[in-house]
């Protein structure tokens, strides 16, 4: 990924050699997403088949769906995701989680529903949602598996890590206009175990995902040639967040791993003032009490760096894939006009069956400009909703900063107030 | 004279600046060194508000090194101030170990500084013509020194391991007081060595930060409305940052009290050294003088109780004549004469010794206490320094977070 990141540029211009180049270790399991990206739920296999049933399919009312107008008071559904839970079989191991729903929404039948999914559920959805709004902006889902520092997929930090990113994404879904009404989410949200599984083995077969793939890559090959500028932009930019983003990441792992460091080596200060209390008269006790401080402040920053692990770096590691979401959905955008210029080519060169030609161009064009109406508006919403989520994950990190700070703070006071207390009583500090 | 009179109070003593200097050296090599400025003006002046230029003379650090070794040699009893570190030790990486780094020649010029003001308010030292000439006399004062001949009365290591092993009954307190030295050297050295490694990591983490500082700064370039909370946001960053720097220097300040006190404890073993030492050599007169006197009785008696070659060879060899004996004996008496002289003056100087060097003890334990709970009390007020501008620059960094 990025190469611009953390290392050797101390704001002090000091060459010091405390922060080596060190991107090597960095390198997460994306493979994942890869798949969803070969096996296009994407470009031209929209022929209306897959589409949400409670849609329209012509081409002017399509676009009038897509009025981004959110009521946040009016939110009529509450998702949340928790309860892990363990389950063995004679084939595989593997984790739960209860998904619950309150909802007032007519369209369901009953105001509050529990049921129990699996990653591969989820998984499961999100693929859907891709394939029936290629060019919408899905949330991006945690990973499969963490290479790195990871021994156990079923240690707990890295379950209640997952479980609150899943509880994320689906509150995500939830407040998009589009994606909160499909069918796939409520029968997600609803259907027993069995329910979803014959629900899941329909849809396109094996062998017609392979025809539109090969369509797919086919368009992905020839290229798009007339990219309006604003999708250009919208590339770079996605490209520098990409960047920019990534870094940040990587920052905030590298300070998460300095900071334990640094409370390695401080727990070992308290003991050995306590040691050296025990060989003193007069000192001993203001040594066992500045032991006393030390270990305490050792306590607040072991929280504050368990703190800045399990809400900061989640946060900018999901806007990480986010930015290869956004990627993807702009390369899909741009197979959907290549094919829609491959057509145009093929009705101004070829003579035979023009007419369904043109037919079939229509249906390009009207993909093309829904998809790029679906992608402009819902593109406006993300960079809403990332700027807010983003803002208050810093604001957030600021705030127990200052909290973190203002517990030692007390602690060292309280010391020295006990100092004064002794001092004062005794006559002999000067405290000027 | 009084023992308030301390020097300090008629004469303000500073060591006010370092220089380099070039020259050649003993063997005729070209070397570098650092000349420290030490200025000395007495107290009446200044408080009149004339204010007249000090006096002022260079010194090396090899010059107090030697004056130090005067002192410690002409008084063993009193637990004499240390000199700062000759060479850098305990440093955390960004720290030079390097003896012409300016930052460690300005936390030498204040050691020193430290170490006079610390003889010049002691009641013994303080009177030192040693000393005083150290200050005034800018030539000729090697020679003075070299004069006095205190290199000669110097106690050879060996001499005195060989008393430590050897020495039956030392004083209690003293014995308590070397092992009090022994640990306190060891726990300062820990505590040194574990803060070095923290402040190490602690500048890591704050410099890192300064990364967020580069990329809110880059970011904040692609984006409109989130640009301006970012870019200053960025710049609390570099702040913070920047922040660790003064922090830390002031905890060196904190390290070298800490240093002092890890030196003064081997002062203070020195003291208890050479307390062993002259008990031992109080106990070998004594042991010396019981022997001859139990030469002397066995002589006079003619039975031998100690097993001696002279005993033995006599008795194969056939016993010595009266007047052979006739002229042991006074040899022995004579001996035994001089020998309880000795005894007499050792044990003299042992109880001397005790004396003074308890009392001196008792002042140095009285200074430590409070020395090392001051240093404490300024660790503490540091800790709350560095807390509140965590605070201000957090705090600030929301704010412009929150415009985001």
């Amino acid at each position: 990924m990025s190469g611009s990141v953390v290392d050797n540029t101390v704001s002090s211009g000091n060459s010091s050699a405390a922060i080596p180049t060190d991107i090597s270790g960095q390198i997460l399991d994306l493979d994942e997403d890869d798949d969803l990206e070969v096996f296009s739920k994407d470009t031209t296999l929209t022929d209306g088949s897959s589409f949400n049933a409670s849609m329209q399919t012509s081409p002017a009312s399509m676009i009038n769906q897509y009025k981004f107008e959110e009521d946040a008071d009016t939110k009529d559904i509450f998702v949340t995701v928790d309860n892990p839970e363990s389950h063995v079989t004679a084939i595989e191991t593997y984790i739960t989680y209860r998904v619950m729903t309150k909802t007032t929404r007519s369209e369901f039948d009953s105001s509050e529903f529990e049921v129990r999914r699996r990653y591969q559920d989820f998984l499961w959805l999100k693929g859907r949602l891709e394939e029936a709004h290629p060019t919408l902006i899905v949330h991006p889902l945690p990973e499969k598996f963490v290479v790195k520092g990871m021994v156990e997929r079923f240690n707990e930090d890295f379950i209640e890590t997952r479980r609150r990113a899943l509880h994320r994404f689906l509150n995500k879904i939830a407040e998009h206009p589009i994606f909160s009404s499909s069918e796939d989410f409520k029968i997600f949200l609803t259907a027993a175990s069995g329910e979803l599984t014959s629900h899941k083995k329909q849809g396109p077969g094996f062998l017609s995902r392979m025809g539109d793939t090969v369509k797919a890559v086919a368009a992905a090959v020839r290229g798009v040639r007339n990219r309006p500028q604003e999708f250009t932009e919208m590339q770079e930019y996605v490209e520098a967040f990409s960047q920019k983003i990534s870094s940040l990441d990587k920052v905030t792992q590298r300070i998460v791993r300095e900071q334990k460091e640094y409370l390695e080596e401080l727990k070992e200060c308290g003991p050995t003032y306590a040691l050296w209390s025990q060989s003193e008269e007069e000192l001993a006790e203001p040594l066992k009490n500045v032991a006393g401080c030390v270990d305490r402040c050792c306590k607040e920053t072991e929280e504050q760096v368990k703190n800045l692990s399990d809400q900061l770096i989640p946060v900018l590691h999901e806007y990480v894939l986010c930015a290869d979401t956004l990627k993807a959905v702009l390369r899909r955008r741009d197979n959907i006009q290549a094919d829609f210029e491959a057509k145009t080519e093929a009705l101004a060169t070829k003579k035979a069956d023009r007419d369904t030609m043109r037919d079939d161009l229509d249906k390009a064009e009207d993909r093309l400009e829904w998809a790029n109406n679906a992608l402009k508006s819902d593109w406006t919403r993300w960079q809403k909703v990332m700027r807010t989520d983003l803002r208050s994950a810093f604001v957030d990190t600021a705030e127990r900063n200052v909290s973190y700070y203002e517990k030692c703070l007390a602690v060292w006071e309280s010391f020295l107030h006990s100092q004064r207390t002794d001092a004062e009583g005794n006559g002999k500090v000067d405290f000027s | 004279c009084s023992k308030s009179n301390f020097l300090l109070k008629k004469m303000e003593i500073s060591v006010a600046e370092a220089e380099k200097r070039t020259g050649k050296n003993a063997v005729n090599m070209q070397e570098t060194y650092t000349v420290y400025l030490i200025e000395t003006r007495p107290v009446d002046a200044a408080s009149e508000g004339t204010n007249p230029v000090p006096d002022s003379l260079w010194r090396r650090y090899s010059e107090f090194e030697q004056l130090r070794n005067y002192l410690l040699v002409t008084y063993p009893f009193l637990v004499v101030p240390p000199l700062p570190e000759k060479r850098a030790e305990f440093v955390w990486h960004k720290l030079s170990a390097d003896n012409m780094d300016p930052d460690f020649v300005e936390r030498r010029r204040v050691g020193l500084e430290n170490f006079l003001l610390r003889v010049a308010s002691h009641p013994d030292l303080s009177t030192d013509k040693i000393f005083y000439s150290f200050l005034t006399e800018e030539n000729g004062w090697k020679e003075t020194v070299f004069e006095t001949g205190f290199q000669a009365k110097a106690d050879s290591r060996l001499k005195a391991l060989n008393a430590t092993f050897r020495v039956k009954n030392p004083d209690k307190r003293f014995a308590e007081m070397k092992h009090y030295g022994d640990e306190l050297q060891s726990v300062i050295s820990q505590l040194l060595r574990v803060r070095a490694r923290a402040a190490d990591r602690l500048y890591g983490v704050y410099k890192v930060h300064g990364n967020y500082g580069r990329v809110f700064s880059e970011w904040s370039a692609i984006e409109k409305e989130m640009g301006d909370g970012l870019q200053s946001a960025g710049h609390h960053m570099d702040a913070y940052a920047a922040s660790v720097d003064d922090i830390l220097e002031e905890e060196e300040h904190y390290a070298d009290q800490l240093k002092e006190y890890l030196f003064y404890a081997d002062a203070l073993r020195a003291v208890c050294r050479k307390h062993e030492l002259t008990q031992y050599e109080l106990e070998m007169a004594a042991q010396d003088l019981t022997s001859k006197k139990q030469q002397r009785e066995e002589l006079a008696t003619g039975t031998i109780r100690t097993f001696s070659l002279k005993g033995m060879t006599s008795k194969l060899f056939g016993q010595e004549t009266p007047e052979q004996r006739e002229a042991k004996l006074k040899m022995l008496e004579t001996q035994i004469e001089e020998g309880e002289e000795l005894v007499k003056e050792r044990n003299g100087e042992c109880e001397e010794f005790v004396k003074s060097a308890w009392v001196d003890i008792e002042r140095f334990k009285e200074q430590k206490d409070h020395d090392l709970r001051e240093a404490l009390i300024s660790y503490a007020i540091m800790q709350i320094s560095m807390c509140k501008k965590g605070i201000q620059v957090w705090n600030n960094a929301k704010e412009c977070f929150s415009k985001m």
